[in-house]
C-alpha cells in the first residue's frame, strides 16, 4: 500500500520536476516566465498530435515515443522563445508576456485536442502499443527485486529522464562556468554584460531551453497521466505549482526533486488515504492549499530572499539611461 | 609619445538632447588625462561609447591608430580597454575571484587558484589590498573599486577609464587609489580620469580635457594651468567658488537626539546610541562614507523609521515635544516644522509619475477633511514655487520625472523648505546637479539658516561640508565618530573619522 | 585590432525623443492589420477562408438583436472584473485571482438566494445576493493582500492558487447534497429561482447598468480622492509612500478588498443575471481575460469598456465558429493571445526606432568618417 501510494507519488510528481527544472533554468537567467501553464498545454496537444501523425506513417513503439518526445520539446522551444522575443528583445513586461502564453497556450491545446478529437470522430487516443511505451519498464532481475525494484526500477522512461533533466540542471549551474555566467546574467547583468557574457544569448538559451523542459512535463502529463488520450483542461494548475515549487525549491534542481515528489503525493493522496469524516473533494484543494500556505511561510521565514536572482523580472536594455 | 587611443568626431544623442557633440580626443601611451566636466556634461557618455556600452550616432574610434569598431564591452576589452564604471559591475553574491572568472574566456586562464594567484601578483604590484575570497556585498566600496581595477588589469588593459573614483572614497583611500594610479603609469598603462574636482585634476594628471554640455571645450597642460582657469572653462564664464556662510546669532536648542538605535531595512543596525543637539540657524553638515548610518538618522527624525531606543525632543516655539516615534500623520496634526529632502528624490520625495500638483499635497493631502483630495491650494504653491525657484517646466501638469535632475531637486527642494521651517533635513542635495545649480541650492540653504532654520546637511564633498557648515558630524559604522567645527577642521582629520569604527565622541 | 567577426548587418535601436498621436496611432493600427493577418494564415492552414470565418464571427455576435444582447451580456463581467482588476493593477498589485473572487460572489449569491428563497421582498433579497457576493470576495481577496502587506508574499501566487482553490469549492458544492436539485441528484448546483433573478432592462439583464456606474464610479474614486491618490503613491514608489506617512498595508488591504469585491460583484451578475445558476463555468476565463483587458486599456476607464466589448465580441463570434464550422470555441482564445502578442509587442517600436545599418570593419571607415551611415 505505501510502496503503491509512493509510487504514485513518483508518478505524478515526475511532470512537476520536469516544469519546475524548466522554470528554474529560466528563472537563472533572470526572466521569469509565468507561461508554464500555457506551454505545457502546447507541449501536450503537440506531443499528442506528433505520436498520432507518427501512427499513421506507420511507425510503432518507441519511434512514436521518440516523434511525441521530438514534438512535445520543439513545441516548448517555440513557445519559449516566442516569450524570449517579446521580453528580451521586445522588452514587455514579463508578467504580462507569461500570462499571455498561458491564456493562448490554454486554448491552443484545447483547441487542437478537441479538433484532432473531431476528426478522428469523437475523442483522439493513441494506439495501445503507444501507451505500453509510456507505462513502467521492467528490468528483469532489478524490478523484481521487492520494495527497492518496485520503488527505484519500475517506472516509464520519462521519470527517469525527468530526474537526469534535474541533476544535469543541478550540475550545469553550480559546477560549470556556464553556470557561473548563468547566474551572473540573472543576478546583475549590468556586470555580465560589462564581463563580456552576452546576456541577450544566455537569456534566450535559459528562456529556450527551460520551455523545452515544459513542453515535455506537459507532454508527459498527455502521454503518461492520461495516457494519450486529449483531456480538456488535462494540465489543471500543474504549471502554476511549478511555479510556485521553483521558489519552494529554492532555485535549486536537487532540491525541485523532493519538492515535486511530494506535491505529487499531495495531488494523488486521495487515492491512497482515506481520512474518516473528511470531504473527499477536500483532497483536491490539498495541493493548492498546501502551496498557499508553503508561499506564506516562505515569506515570513523569507527564506527565498538568499536565493532569487536578483534581477528576476527586469528586462536588460545597455543602453537604457 | 605614441598615440593610444584617438576619438575622431563621435557623436550621441539621447532623444533631442546631442550628449557629445564631435568629440576628438588623443590619448598618448603613460599619460594619465583628466576628462573634467560637470554633471551632464557628457563625460560618462563618452567613455561608455569608448567602453562598448553605447554605440556612437557617428564618428570613429582609432585604437593604436587603426580604425576600431567597439559594438559591446566584450569588443573594448579585447582591445585593452578597461573600465571602471562609477555603478561597479560586479555581481554581488559571487567572490572576486569569480567575478573576474566570468570575464575570462577559457583559453585566459587555468583553473580558480590560477585567477586567485593572478588577483594577488596584481595586487602586489601596484600596492592594492584585496581579499579574491570576500564576497563583493560584504566588501567596502573602496574594496569594490580595487576588485574593478584587478579585473580590468587581468584582462589585459593597457588603457584604464575610471569614471569619479573618488567621489565614494575618503581622502585617505583617495590618495592610495593615486598612488597605484600613479605606479601604473610607470608601468606604461595609459589612464583616464573623469571627475568634476579640480583639486584632483591637479594632484594626479598630466593633461586636462575639459568638456561642457556635450562639447570639447579645450585640452590643457596640468603643469600650466590652475584651479581658477579650469572652473572657468569647465562652468563656461568666471564663477566665483564661494559658499556663504553667514552666522546667524540667537542661537538656541531645536532638537536634541539622546541616545537612538534603530534597525536598517535588513534588520542589522541602522543607528547605534547617536546624540547630538541641533540649535537653529545653524547647518550641521554629516560626513561619512555612504551607508554609515546617515540615510537611518534621517528618517529617524523625520518620524518615517521606528527607533528601538533613545529619545528625540523638539523644542518649538508652541512648546517642548517628545517626537520620538510621531508619525507623519501626529506631526501633521501638531504643526510641527519638519523638511526632509531624502538622497532618492524621485523615488522616494517624489511621485515620479506624477505632475507638480499632485507632488505639492504629498505631505498634506490629509489636512483637509473629507473623501475628496483638494488640489486647488497646491496648484497655486506649484506656481508661487516655479516663479520662485526658476523651474524650468512646461507647466504644473507636466509628470515631475520628466524634469531635469536640477529642476526636480528644485520641487523637491521648494516643497519641504515650505514645510520645514524649524528643521530642515537635506540628504546629498547637489548630488548629479551642475555648479550652477549646486550653488543656487546652496546659496538656498544659507538662506534658510540666515532665518533660524537648523539644517541637517548630508553630503559627500568634504571641501563643500566645510564651507558651508558650521559644524561637522562625522559617521562612520553607524555611529557618531566625531563632531568637529567646520571652520577649523581639515579634511585629513574628517578622513581619519569616516574610517574610525571605535566610535569616540570628541 | 580589426573586428575578427564582422558583422555585416546591425540593427540599431534608438529612443524616440518625441512621436506624435497619429504616428503612434498608425503603428497600433498597422500591428492590429498585423494581427489578423497572421490569424487568417492560421486559419488558410486549417482550409478554411479567413473572410468566411470573420464573417461569421460578426454575424455570431452583431447578426440578429437577440445576439448584440448576448454580446452585451458578455462585456459586462468583462468590464467589472477588469476595472476591480485595475484597481489592484495601478499600484502593482497582481492580482491575478479575478476568476476565483468571481466564483467566491457567484456562491455567496447563490447561498443568499437558497437560504431565503421567497421569504423576503425580492429587492432586499437581490440586494442581499449583492452584498453577500461583494462581502465575500472581498474578503477573499483580502487574504493574499494582507499576507503582502505583512510578510511581502508573493501575491501573483497566491491569488493564483487561490483561483484553484474557489473552483475545487464549487466541485464539493456541486456534489453536496442541499446544493443540487432535488429531484435528481447530478453533480450540478440546482437553477435558482426565477424570484432571484435580475430583472432586465432592454432586453439584457441591469447588470450593463451596473457595469456602466462601477466605471464611472472607478473614474471618481481614482481621479479624485484621497484614497485614489494614495493607490497611486504606492503605484509608483513604496519609498514614496513610507516618506509620505501613508500606510501602505491599510491601503493595500482595503484597495485588495475593493478589488476584489468588483469581482465578486460580477459573479453576482453572472449567477444572478446571466446564466441562473452556479458552475465551475460561471467565471469562464473572465478573471483571466480581464487582466488582458485591464493591462491593454492602461487601467483606464473608457478603454476598459472598448476593450471588453472587443473581446466580447471575439468570444460570441468564436461560440458561433463554434456552430457553424465546427472549430472549437477556444479559438477565441487563440486570437486574442495573437492580438494581444502584437499589440504589446508594437509599444517597442513606438517607444524606440530600429534602423539596421550595412557596416563592416574596413568598408565603414569612409562612411564614417563623414559622420553619415546608411539606414534604410
Amino acid at each position: 500500500m505505501i510502496i503503491n501510494f509512493l509510487i504514485a507519488a513518483v508518478l505524478a510528481g515526475a511532470p512537476l520536476v520536469l516544469a519546475t527544472v524548466g522554470e528554474i533554468i529560466t528563472e537563472k537567467s533572470g526572466n521569469i516566465n509565468l507561461g508554464v501553464e500555457g506551454t505545457m498545454y502546447i507541449g501536450a496537444v503537440a506531443s499528442l498530435a506528433g505520436a498520432v501523425a507518427a501512427e499513421k506513417l506507420g511507425l510503432s513503439g518507441f519511434g512514436v515515443a521518440a516523434v511525441s518526445f521530438i514534438a512535445g520539446a520543439l513545441s516548448g522551444m517555440i513557445t519559449s522563445a516566442l516569450f524570449g522575443f517579446m521580453t528580451i528583445s521586445l522588452r514587455v513586461n514579463q508578467n504580462v508576456v507569461g500570462l499571455i502564453i498561458t491564456i493562448m497556450g490554454t486554448g491552443i491545446g484545447n483547441f487542437f485536442g478537441e479538433l484532432m478529437g473531431q476528426g478522428a470522430g469523437g475523442y483522439i487516443s493513441v494506439t495501445d502499443e503507444t501507451k505500453a511505451v509510456f507505462s513502467g519498464i521492467h528490468i528483469p532481475g532489478l524490478s523484481s527485486v521487492p520494495v527497492i525494484g518496485e520503488l527505484l526500477f519500475s517506472y516509464n522512461g520519462m521519470v527517469y529522464f525527468s530526474l537526469a533533466a534535474a541533476l544535469a540542471a543541478f550540475f550545469i549551474i553550480k559546477k560549470t562556468k556556464i553556470g557561473l555566467k548563468l547566474t551572473a546574467v540573472g543576478e546583475n547583468p549590468y556586470a555580465a554584460d560589462a564581463a563580456g557574457v552576452s546576456v541577450t544569448k544566455y537569456r534566450y538559451i535559459a528562456s529556450v531551453i527551460g520551455g523545452a523542459l515544459c513542453g515535455l512535463a506537459g507532454m508527459y502529463m498527455c502521454m503518461v497521466t492520461n495516457s494519450g488520450v486529449w483531456v480538456h483542461g488535462c494540465i489543471s494548475g500543474y504549471g502554476w505549482l511549478a511555479v510556485a515549487l521553483v521558489i519552494f525549491s529554492a532555485w535549486n534542481p536537487l532540491k525541485s526533486i523532493f519538492c515535486s515528489i511530494i506535491f505529487g503525493a499531495l495531488m494523488i493522496m486521495r487515492l491512497y488515504i482515506a481520512i474518516p469524516g473528511l470531504n473527499p473533494f477536500i483532497y483536491d484543494m490539498c495541493p493548492y492549499i498546501v502551496t498557499s500556505i508553503v508561499i506564506i511561510i516562505t515569506s515570513i521565514r523569507k527564506t527565498g530572499k538568499d536565493h532569487i536572482p536578483e534581477s528576476l523580472g527586469e528586462n536588460y536594455y545597455r543602453e537604457e539611461r | 609619445m605614441e598615440v593610444v587611443l584617438e576619438t575622431k568626431n563621435l557623436c550621441k544623442s539621447f532623444g533631442a538632447v546631442m550628449v557629445n557633440d564631435k568629440i576628438n580626443l588623443t590619448l598618448h601611451r603613460g599619460e594619465i588625462m583628466a576628462v573634467l566636466g560637470e554633471n551632464g556634461s557628457g563625460k560618462t557618455t563618452l567613455i561608455n561609447m569608448i567602453g562598448g556600452i553605447y554605440y556612437p550616432d557617428s564618428g570613429s574610434i582609432y585604437y593604436e591608430n587603426k580604425r576600431v569598431e567597439i559594438r559591446s564591452p566584450k569588443d573594448a576589452d579585447r582591445l585593452g580597454i578597461g573600465v571602471v564604471h562609477q555603478h561597479f559591475k560586479l555581481v554581488s553574491s559571487m567572490d572576486a575571484v569569480e567575478n573576474i572568472e566570468i570575464a575570462l574566456s577559457d583559453k585566459e586562464y587555468k583553473n580558480k587558484a590560477d585567477i586567485r594567484k593572478r588577483i594577488t601578483d596584481v595586487a602586489k604590484k601596484y600596492g592594492f589590498t584585496v581579499n579574491p575570497d570576500k564576497k563583493i556585498c560584504d566588501m567596502s566600496v573602496s574594496e569594490k573599486q580595487t576588485v574593478e581595477i584587478i579585473k580590468a588589469i587581468i584582462k589585459g588593459a593597457e588603457i584604464l577609464i575610471l569614471d569619479e573614483p573618488t567621489a565614494v572614497l575618503t581622502p585617505q583611500e583617495s590618495s592610495s587609489l593615486f598612488n597605484v594610479i600613479r605606479s601604473m603609469k610607470k608601468d606604461g598603462k595609459s589612464i583616464i580620469i573623469i571627475t568634476h574636482k579640480l583639486q584632483e585634476v591637479l594632484d594626479i594628471s598630466d593633461n586636462v580635457y575639459i568638456m561642457r554640455k556635450g562639447r570639447y571645450i579645450d585640452t590643457l597642460k596640468t603643469s600650466e594651468t590652475d584651479e581658477n582657469e579650469l572652473a572657468c572653462k569647465m562652468v563656461g564664464k568666471t564663477v566665483t567658488l564661494q559658499i556663504a556662510r553667514t552666522s546667524y546669532e540667537k542661537k538656541k536648542t531645536v532638537l536634541s537626539v539622546h541616545n537612538i538605535s534603530c534597525l536598517s531595512d535588513d534588520k542589522t543596525v541602522g543607528l547605534s546610541d547617536v546624540s547630538f543637539d541641533l540649535k537653529s540657524g545653524e547647518i550641521l553638515g554629516i560626513a561619512g562614507i555612504s551607508g554609515s548610518g546617515q540615510k537611518e538618522l534621517c528618517e529617524c527624525i523625520d518620524g518615517i523609521r521606528e527607533v528601538t531606543s533613545g529619545k528625540i525632543k523638539y523644542y518649538a516655539e508652541e512648546g517642548n515635544f517628545d517626537i520620538t516615534n510621531k508619525k507623519p500623520e501626529w506631526r501633521r496634526k501638531n504643526k510641527t516644522g519638519f523638511g526632509f529632502v531624502p538622497e532618492d528624490r524621485l523615488g522616494m520625495g517624489l511621485i515620479a509619475s506624477s505632475d507638480m500638483v499632485d507632488n505639492m499635497v504629498l505631505k498634506s493631502y490629509k489636512d483637509e477633511a473629507g473623501a475628496f483630495l483638494h488640489r486647488k491650494k497646491a496648484a497655486d504653491i506649484a506656481k508661487y514655487l516655479i516663479k520662485k525657484l526658476d523651474i524650468a517646466t512646461p507647466g504644473i501638469h507636466t509628470p515631475v520625472r520628466m524634469l531635469s535632475g536640477g529642476n526636480v531637486q528644485k520641487v523637491l527642494l521648494g516643497r519641504e523648505i515650505e514645510a520645514g521651517r524649524d528643521v530642515l533635513i537635506v540628504s546629498y542635495p547637489v548630488r548629479g546637479l551642475d555648479i550652477n545649480s549646486s550653488y543656487m541650492i546652496y546659496n538656498l540653504l544659507d538662506e534658510e539658516r540666515k532665518r533660524g532654520t537648523a539644517i541637517i546637511f548630508v553630503g559627500e564633498d568634504l571641501d563643500v561640508l566645510m564651507a558651508l557648515s558650521d559644524r561637522i558630524m562625522v559617521m562612520a559604522d553607524h555611529r557618531i565618530a566625531g563632531i568637529t567645527d567646520a571652520r577649523t577642521v581639515t579634511k585629513d582629520y574628517l578622513g581619519s573619522l569616516m574610517t574610525d569604527t571605535k566610535g569616540q565622541v570628541i | 585590432m580589426e573586428n575578427k567577426k564582422e558583422k555585416q548587418r546591425f540593427a540599431r535601436i534608438i529612443k524616440r525623443p518625441y512621436i506624435s498621436d497619429a504616428h503612434s496611432l498608425i503603428i497600433r493600427v498597422i500591428a492590429f492589420v498585423f494581427s489578423f493577418i497572421v490569424v487568417s494564415i492560421l486559419l488558410l492552414c486549417m482550409h478554411f477562408n479567413p473572410f468566411n470565418v470573420f464573417a461569421v464571427m460578426l454575424k455570431g455576435a452583431f447578426g440578429k438583436e437577440f445576439l448584440i444582447r448576448e454580446t452585451v451580456k458578455g462585456t459586462i463581467p468583462l468590464v467589472i472584473t477588469a476595472t476591480g482588476l485595475s484597481l489592484a493593477f495601478r499600484m502593482k498589485f497582481w492580482n491575478i485571482g479575478g476568476e476565483g473572487q468571481i466564483l467566491i460572489g457567484g456562491i455567496a449569491a447563490t447561498a443568499v438566494s437558497f437560504i431565503f428563497g421567497r421569504s423576503i421582498p425580492q429587492w432586499v433579497l437581490l440586494s442581499l445576493m449583492a452584498a453577500a457576493s461583494i462581502i465575500m470576495a472581498g474578503l477573499y481577496g483580502m487574504i493574499p493582500a494582507v499576507f503582502k502587506a505583512k510578510f511581502k508574499t508573493n501575491e501573483t501566487l497566491l491569488t493564483l492558487m487561490f483561483n484553484y482553490i474557489a473552483t475545487q469549492l464549487i466541485v464539493m458544492l456541486q456534489n453536496t447534497r442541499s446544493w443540487q436539485d432535488a429531484a435528481n441528484n447530478f453533480p450540478k448546483v440546482r437553477m435558482l429561482d426565477f424570484y432571484s433573478r435580475l430583472p432586465r432592462v432592454f432586453g439584457v439583464h441591469i447588470g450593463w447598468i451596473i457595469a456602466l456606474v462601477m466605471l464611472v464610479l472607478y473614474y471618481f474614486y481614482i481621479q479624485k480622492t484621497k484614497h485614489g491618490y494614495e493607490i497611486k503613491v504606492i503605484g509608483d514608489s513604496m519609498e514614496t509612500a513610507r516618506y509620505a506617512g501613508i500606510n501602505a498595508s491599510k491601503v493595500m488591504i482595503r484597495t485588495m478588498f475593493l478589488s476584489a469585491a468588483l469581482c465578486g460583484l460580477a459573479g453576482f451578475l453572472q449567477v444572478a443575471g446571466a446564466d441562473g445558476t452556479l458552475s465551475e463555468s460561471t467565471a469562464g476565463g473572465v478573471g483571466f481575460t480581464a487582466i488582458m483587458v485591464a493591462w491593454m486599456a492602461d487601467m483606464k476607464p473608457v478603454r476598459i469598456l472598448i476593450m471588453s466589448a472587443f473581446i466580447a465580441i471575439l468570444n460570441r463570434g468564436a461560440g458561433n465558429l463554434q456552430t457553424v464550422y465546427l472549430i472549437p470555441s477556444s479559438f477565441a482564445n487563440i486570437m486574442i493571445g495573437i492580438i494581444l502578442l502584437f499589440m504589446l509587442g508594437c509599444e517597442f517600436f513606438i517607444k524606440y526606432k530600429v534602423s539596421f545599418s550595412f557596416m563592416s570593419g574596413r568598408k565603414s571607415s569612409a562612411i564614417n568618417d563623414k559622420g553619415g551611415r546608411y539606414d534604410y
